[in-house]
């Protein structure tokens, strides 16, 4: 019986030939990732548990993006201690306030992540790795103290959905759209405890923001992890970032799985995820007009260039609407300078926007954008429970750049190619 | 032994809003448990209680401030119709017990009084009078929870230093 990508990375990590979906494992990691308010939680348990060494120092990641920078004190002490253990345990890949980026645009550009690698990271979202053909999967906080202290992790050999992509995305539709298609039609629990293996010639087609921005939102699904074949655009990719070798895997043409689902991208309309589930999707034309006070543009899901980019042609020569706020966040640093040397950053001012330094403060209603009382905000991110982002009163629609640029600036949902 | 019973999807957001992220004590986590699905909760729950939901309770993010607020605020275990990944991985980590069986969790009801024994997986509802059995834990799994969590396990086996 053959194997899925997924399947494959898990056995070569195990030590074995074979592995089939159901069976337990346990895998060694190349990389360990906790931020800071998962990171402070995995320390002090790894200090109570009366651990003194880390498997290697060089294969933790430490992002500080979360509460950055700090939102009060109770952040400030949180960050401090995560910056302590990095200091003690010489911790190559701490990011703090300067350097540091939303840590699932960070890692990838930083060259963390490569092509049949393994990872887990205490975040959900740690699943965006996908994009490059790794398994990347988020766990809790006592996973990544027990990986930072062993290297290792225990896995159950995730059954699959094959999800095969054929066409070319439309204009003002991206890959946001296709993953809020996607959960649309399974469900926030249609793929749980399995993998997302994405295949096709459509593959192709997708940009590789567009990639992560699908991987990211797996677990949206309910998946443990989303994962893309290798091709030429992700080799450009990883040229230049990731310096030691890597190799790649394919599925096994008789890879088992459980469901095969075909996305015809060009079919795809803009499509948005009301409250508060991202399965309870709509396209663009059955919602448009309802009003709206805030936007938000970034985040992990939707924070890098080509997002930015998106949102600034909408944005290009209007204004936000008088009674919206536009908060645009680029995820990283360099996502930072790459826009404004491409005058995004002067476009998103221009109209009205306020842009911020990295942080995914706004996604789970920590700062930097906060809603009140039954307000009503369309965001990028990728989350729309309930409190998410303000009072329980409060609500979010989740949406690709293009229609968060559109809605800001109509201030009520609306189509971008009808502005 | 009182039941608290909720529907499906409960995310950890709910569990534990975001914004008490900053203070991740049990004490913090506990007045705060449930906050945004259901305001009494915390101050009405006692030692032992049980949480009752429907399916893929824990989804969204994998902060395991969600579960430990749960097992500080005393609840004895949570019992679902099935629980997202992350949620699953964390209470076994942490050595807080969930289980996962439809049947019950569709028949229980708030307010019953429900006895459980983990050893055999048994599950009743002595206001009804009904009996179920919820779904082993894998011999691996069980380890864990056996060696009082994963770290405990990890040291027990020699790997952790």
């Amino acid at each position: 019986m053959g194997m899925t990508m997924t399947q494959k990375i898990l056995a070569r990590h195990a030590g074995l030939d074979h592995v089939e979906a159901g069976q337990l494992v346990e895998g060694k990691l190349d990389l360990v990732l906790g931020n800071d308010i998962t990171a402070p939680v995995a320390i002090t348990e790894f200090r109570k548990a009366g651990l003194t060494q880390v498997f290697a120092k060089d294969k933790i990641a430490l992002v500080m993006d979360h509460s950055t920078p700090c939102k009060d004190i109770k952040s400030a002490q949180l960050c401090a201690q995560a910056r302590e253990f990095a200091k003690e345990f010489h911790i190559t890949h701490f990011y703090d306030v300067g350097c540091m980026g939303v840590e699932h645009a960070l890692l990838p550009e930083q060259g963390l992540v490569a092509p049949g690698e393994a990872m887990i990271g205490a975040d959900s979202h740690t699943c965006t790795y996908g994009a490059v053909g790794m398994f990347s999967t988020g766990v809790g906080s006592t996973d990544m103290a027990a990986g930072m202290a062993t290297g290792l992790a225990w896995f159950r050999v995730p059954a699959a959905i094959k999800v095969t992509l054929t066409g070319k995305l439309q204009p003002c539709v991206s890959g946001k759209d296709v993953i809020l298609h996607l959960i649309g039609t399974i469900g926030v629990d249609g793929a749980l405890y399995k993998s997302l293996e994405f295949a096709g010639e459509g593959v192709g087609e997708l940009s590789m923001d567009d990639r992560f921005t699908i991987a990211n939102m797996a677990i949206e699904a309910g998946a443990k992890n989303g994962i893309f074949p290798v091709d030429d655009k992700t080799r450009a990719y990883l040229a230049g970032r990731v310096n030691r070798p890597w190799e790649a895997v394919e599925a096994d043409p008789d890879a088992v799985y459980d469901q095969e689902i075909v996305i015809d991208l060009s079919a795809l309309q803009p499509t948005v995820a009301l409250p508060h589930l991202p399965s309870n999707t709509r396209t663009i034309d059955q919602v448009e007009g309802t009003p709206i006070q805030q936007v938000v543009i970034g985040s992990c899901t939707n924070g890098r260039l080509d997002d930015l980019r998106q949102a600034a042609a909408v944005l290009k020569g209007r204004k936000v609407a008088d009674g919206v706020r536009c908060i645009v966040i680029p995820a990283t640093q360099q996502i930072t300078l790459d826009a404004m040397a491409e005058g995004l950053i002067q476009t998103f001012i221009e109209s009205g926007c306020a842009v911020s330094t990295p942080t995914c403060g706004p996604c789970l209603g920590g700062h930097m954008g906060v809603l009140s009382d039954n307000e009503r905000a369309v965001s990028t991110t990728n989350r729309n429970f309930v409190g998410r982002m303000g009072p329980v009163s409060s609500e979010i629609i989740l949406a690709n750049p293009a229609v968060a640029a559109a809605s800001a600036v109509a201030g009520c949902l609306a189509d971008p190619r009808k502005l | 032994m009182k039941v608290y019973k909720y529907g499906d999807n409960v995310d950890t957001d709910v569990i534990i809003p975001a914004r008490y992220l900053n203070a991740p004590d049990e004490k913090s986590l506990a007045s705060h448990c449930m906050e945004d699905i259901d305001a009494q909760f915390a101050s009405t729950v006692e030692q032992g209680d049980i949480v009752v939901a429907g399916a893929n309770f824990g989804c969204g993010s994998s902060r395991e401030h969600a579960p430990l607020s749960l097992k500080a605020c005393g609840v004895k275990c949570v019992i679902a119709a099935s629980f997202a990944r992350i949620f699953y991985r964390n209470a076994i980590n942490i050595g807080f017990p969930i289980m996962e069986c439809p049947e019950a969790a569709a028949a229980i009801q708030a307010g019953d009084t429900v006895e459980v024994d983990f050893g055999t997986g048994v599950i009743r509802d002595v206001t009804q009078d009904k009996t179920w059995q919820a779904a082993p834990f894998p011999a691996f799994v069980d380890g864990i929870i056996q060696a009082g969590g994963l770290l405990n396990s990890l040291k027990a086996r020699g790997v952790a230093r």
